[in-house]
Parts: C-alpha cells; structure tokens; sequence
C-alpha cells in the first residue's frame, strides 16, 4: 500500500501534495467542529451575563412638571438611571440656542435637543459621558460650571444649559432619553 | 522496585509507600529543601514568600466572610454590618481581609521593585516575570471587585467610574459595559457577578503562581548580584537557610499586618464607603484605594477620554514587554551607574503620580501629572533601552562566591557548600 508508506514517512520526496491536502482537510473537519462546538457552549454563558428579560422590560415613568421652579431641575429615575428635567429660564434658552455649533465638542443645536414649543424644558440621562458619574447642577446653588448648565464632580467635566459637553474629559453630549409630552404640564419617559 | 512505581529514598515505611505512588514528598523535598538556592539573597528576596502567604490569608478570611456576607444590592451593607457587629470574631475576620488587601499590594510591589532593580526580568527569566504582570491584573481585578462588595458609595462609585472604563472603546463599547453589569447602571446584577468572580479569581491566581514558581525552578533564582551561579559553591539548600530568612521577614510583616488591624483598621480605608450605596447621588470625590492611585492619575492626566484609558492600560503593558526594552546584558543595577539611579527615580515618580491620583485635578496637580505621566513612559521607552545602551557597566564579580569568600579571615579558595552549613548543623 503506497498510501500507507507515504504517511509513515514525513517529508520524503515520495509524499504528494494530494495526500497532505487530504489529510489536512481531515484535520481541519474536527478542529472547527471543536471550535463550533466550543462556541456553542460558550455563547449561551456570554449571553446570560447580558441584562435579563425583567431588566429589560421596557418600563416608563411619569412626571409632573408642576412643581420644577424656573431655573432648578429634578431628578427622577428611568431604568435605574437618573433622568435631569430642568427648567430653563429665558436668559438660560438664549445662551443654549446663541452658541456657535464651531465651538462645541459634540456640535449639535439646541433645537435638537428639546421638543418644539417645549424649549423651556430640557430632558436628560444624568449619567456624565466620561466615566458615569452624576453631575451637578439641578439645584441653583449647586456648582454649574462656567456654561451655567452642569458640572461633574468627578473628573471635572462642564455642561451647558443644553446638556452639552462644553469642557473634557467628557466626550459627549449628556443623552436624551426618549420621551413625549402627555399635556404641557406631564411627560412620559420610555 | 515493582514497574511502575516511584523509586523513593524515603526510610518511612508508611511516607514510602505513598511517595512510591505519588511522590509529592520527594518532589516537595527537591523543590524546597534541598533546593540550591543563591547563598547571598538580602531581605528583597522574601517578597515572593511573603506574598504567598498573604494569599492563603486572604483566602482563608475571605472563606468565612463569604458564610456571613450576602451578595444582594438590598442586603449587602447590611450584612458586612452584621458580620462587624453580630458575628463572633467577624470584626477580626473582615479587618484582616480588608487589610490584607493593602499588604498584599505592599508585598508584591515592593516584589516588583526587586525585580526591576536586580533585572530579574531579563534572560533566562521573562516568561517568569510576565507570569507576574498576570498575577498583578488578576489581584487589580480581584481587590478592585471585592471592593465593590460591601455595597457603601465607595463600592458603587468605584465600580460605576472602573467599569465605564470599557465605554472608551469604539462602537462595541456600551454594548460591553452593559453586559459588565448586566443592565443599565451598575446594580443587583452587577453585585452578583462581582461576587462570584471575586470568589473564583484568587483561585485563578492560585494557578497562575504555581505556574510562577515552576518556571522559577527551571531557571533558579536571580540574585543581588545578577550573575549566574556557576556551581555548587555559589548556592545553599533552601532549607533551612531560606526557610529560616524567610520565616524572619514573615514575623515581622505579620506584626505590621497585625498593627494595622488591631490599631488602625480603618487608616487605609475610605470613610465615604460607611455610607450606603445610592445610585442617585455621586460623592464629591471619587478615589480609588491607595494601590490603584498612580494609575488612576494617569487615567485623569489625559483630557481624552480613549486616550486616557489607553495610557491606564499601557502603564501595566509596558511591563510586559520590559524584557525586550532594556537593552543592556547586565542584570544588578549594582553594576550599572545610570541605571540605579533611574529606578528608583521611577518609585519616586510612581509615588507623585499616587499623590496627584488623590486629589482633584485642578491647577498645579493636573500639570504635575502630566510630567509624571510623561516621565512613566519616557523611563520605559526610552531611557531604559537608550541607558542600555551607552552605559558603561562596573566590572563584574567572578562568582557569587568570590566575593563573599574574598572576605572571609581563612582567605583560602572557595568553600564548598556543605562545609559551610557545618556550623549550623552543630548548633
Ligand atoms: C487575592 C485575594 C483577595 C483579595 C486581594 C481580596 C480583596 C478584597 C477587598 C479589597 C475587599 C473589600 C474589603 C472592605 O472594604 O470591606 C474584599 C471583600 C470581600 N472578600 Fe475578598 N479578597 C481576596 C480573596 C477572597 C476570597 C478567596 C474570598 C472568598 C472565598 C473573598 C471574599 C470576600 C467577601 C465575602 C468580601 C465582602 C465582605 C467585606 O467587605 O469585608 N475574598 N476582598
Ligand atoms: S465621570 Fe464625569 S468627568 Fe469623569
């Protein structure tokens, strides 16, 4: 058996590439069957580390904008995250729509970051986009930055009065969540 | 002998019979007794057992914490109070482990040092130095999730700021943090998995300084002088000259451990972290625990958030490739004018990076840590492979022995190994 002999001699001149193509293809067949198989046990284990079905039940919030005194914000939870609603004061809208966009980090209007006919009130995730911390700011008597908006107590970041970055390390715009107006007075995050 | 069996030398019948199956006896007698070891190790060398130690502490207190601790956002504050107040000897247990972690940290850096002062990274001894980088991301990675434990502001924030590390990668990186915490914000899911890991990585580690010590036992050991040991004249058996060195060093660490439980637990400690966890409102500092400051200050040194966090990763990945950095073929800095001086100009650098890494970075500090920063990296790569380079090594001794004989009032040739453990013998 010439077959035989071949395989039991290593590189020899006798060997023929058609052999070792077979016999490679032999090798790989099980090899990425095991690679398959392993992935398919692996993702399963990935996956459940990912947020469950509970967490992501798409859950929304109500808030009643009655009580926000012109010029302070509040805080309210949406998915475990802090939502700012603040009210913006005239002087306040002035600055966030006058800005050249040339001078932003993130260029963006503020027209885009609020509802039509709503742009007394501007809406966002509280979670700073540098490393998640909660800035400050809905208080007046809280420190705003030199934009007026908000200022993050951890690495030093600045946001204006439209939530955008204004100063680092944050790279980002404070997100909008989605959410609508119920009436003038009631929004519906979610 | 029958086939198949060990051939011991053992005179017990009973140890015989199982080393002549499974022979750990010899095998531990060759590794740590009769072990030739370098004959002029200084008190550096006990580092490694020191570090050992700390780690089958640490297990053994975190063993019994883990009885009394409950890993549930709701619970969790409440039942590392438990455990302080309620649980017989549970101050005790939690104040060693809490401790602990800074020792260790203490231990192994100053572990490090020797190694980075004696050049124990270089030929034949790299794949054993990177073996020690692991060990030190496994711990960060340990200590930083049992941190996260007890559930106070320190916990959570700590781990929202560590975690969003992972949101500087492009595209993938919201994605990847939010499978981190198995939901939108740092949480009871969050809570869960840190405490299953925290309980499996120092088992992890366990392995990977099994791994550490036989890739030591295939090279042997570095010593102050940086030359190989050239016979048997160079090195003693490890027991009982180093069991004995070592044992001294491990009274002593233990007594500094045991100062700072009974004496000043909390000295190391941040108090914010007695406050519990709420999701709502961030401290006005977020500081990590001491170990991690020098990298957390390179992390704030750069006003780019990537870059920032790029830099934070390279500051521990330069160490691996240190091996190939330094160019020069003498490993003591000893030996080595410019080189000796840098070294320990880089712990003083480290040391102001902790300092800046403490405070808010406004004004002076933030361009202190830009050049301590810059100086970080400059040592690595460049001075190291440059200073390898031009430097003009002191001459080195002919062996371990010579010099140490040289000394002696006989003034003869080299003493054999076995002549010299004579005195000890009679005692
Ligand atoms: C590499 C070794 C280890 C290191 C560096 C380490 C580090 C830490 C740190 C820094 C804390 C927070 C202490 C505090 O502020 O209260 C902690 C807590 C904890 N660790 Fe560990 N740990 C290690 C091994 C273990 C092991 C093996 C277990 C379990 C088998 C464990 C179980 C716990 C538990 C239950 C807590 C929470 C109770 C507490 O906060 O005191 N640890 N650990
Ligand atoms: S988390 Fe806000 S500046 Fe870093």
């Amino acid at each position: 058996m010439a077959d035989t002999l071949a395989m039991g001699d290593h590189g020899s001149a006798g060997h023929g590439p058609k052999d070792k193509s077979k016999r490679d293809f032999l090798v790989m067949l099980p090899v990425a069957g095991a690679v398959i198989g392993a992935g398919a046990i692996a993702w399963p284990l990935i996956d459940s580390m990912n947020p469950s079905g509970d967490v992501l039940a798409l859950a929304s919030t109500e808030v009643d904008l009655t009580p926000i005194a012109e010029g302070s914000g509040i805080t309210v939870v949406w998915r475990g995250k802090p939502i700012f609603v603040r009210y913006r004061t005239p002087k306040e809208i002035k600055e966030a729509e006058d800005v050249k966009l040339s001078q932003l980090i993130e260029p963006q209007p503020d027209s885009a970051r609020v509802k039509p006919g709503h742009a007394q009130w501007i809406v966002l995730i509280g979670i700073c986009t540098h490393l998640g911390c909660i800035p400050l700011g809905n208080k007046p008597t809280d420190p705003r930055g030199e934009w007026g908006g908000w200022y993050c107590p951890c690495h030093g970041s600045q946001y204006d009065t439209s939530g955008r970055v204004r100063h680092g390390p944050a790279p980002l715009n404070l997100w909008i969540p989605p959410y609508q107006f119920l009436n003038n007075s009631r929004i519906k995050i979610g | 002998m029958a086939a198949g069996l060990f051939k011991s030398e053992l005179k017990n019948p009973v140890l015989r019979w199982v080393d002549t199956r499974l022979p750990v006896i010899t095998l531990m007698q060759k590794e740590y007794g009769t072990f030739p070891t370098p004959r002029n190790f200084n008190y550096f060398w006990n580092f490694g057992a020191l570090a050992t130690v700390t780690l089958l502490i640490m297990i053994a207190t975190g063993v019994f914490l883990a009885m009394h601790y409950t890993p549930n956002s709701t619970m969790a504050f409440a039942s590392v109070q438990h455990i302080m107040r309620d649980v017989n000897y549970g101050w005790l247990i939690r104040y060693v482990h809490m401790n602990g972690a800074s020792m260790f940290f203490i231990v192994v850096y100053i572990h490090i040092y020797r190694g980075l002062y004696y050049g124990s990274y270089k030929f034949p001894r790299e794949l054993l130095w990177m073996l020690g980088v692991v060990i030190l991301l496994l711990m960060m990675a340990t200590a930083f999730m049992g941190y996260v434990l007890p559930w106070g502001q320190m916990s959570f924030w700590g781990a929202t700021v560590i975690t969003n590390l992972f949101s500087a990668i492009p595209v993938v990186g919201t994605t990847i943090v939010q499978w981190l915490w198995g939901g939108f914000s740092v949480g009871n899911p969050t809570l869960n998995r840190f405490f299953s890991l925290h309980y499996l990585l120092p088992f992890v580690i366990v392995g990977v300084v099994f791994l550490h010590v036989v890739a030591l036992h295939i090279t042997g050991s570095n010593n102050p002088l940086g030359i190989d040991v050239k016979g048997p004249q160079d090195t003693l058996p490890f027991h009982p000259y180093y069991t004995v060195k070592d044992s001294v060093g491990l009274c002593v660490f233990l007594a500094i451990w045991a100062a700072f439980v009974f004496f000043m637990p909390n000295l190391l400690g941040d108090v914010i972290n007695n406050i519990p966890a709420n999701p709502l409102h961030t401290p006005a500092d977020v500081v990590p625990e001491w170990y991690f400051l020098p990298f957390y200050a390179i992390l704030r040194s750069v006003p780019n958030k990537f870059m920032g966090v790029m830099l934070m990763f390279a500051s521990i990945g330069v160490l691996f490739v240190l091996p190939w950095l330094d160019t020069s073929p003498v490993r003591s800095c000893r030996f080595r004018p410019i080189y000796r001086i840098l070294v320990p100009l880089l712990v003083v650098d480290v040391f102001v990076l902790g300092y800046v890494g403490a405070h808010h970075p406004q004004g002076f500090i933030i361009l202190l840590g830009r050049v301590a920063t810059a100086w970080y990296f400059l040592h690595f790569l460049v001075f190291t492979p440059l200073v390898g380079l031009f430097e003009t090594p002191l001459p080195l001794p002919e062996s371990i022995a010579a010099p140490v004989v040289r000394k002696s009032p006989s003034g003869g040739g080299p003493i054999p190994g076995g002549a010299v453990a004579k005195p000890m013998e009679n005692a």
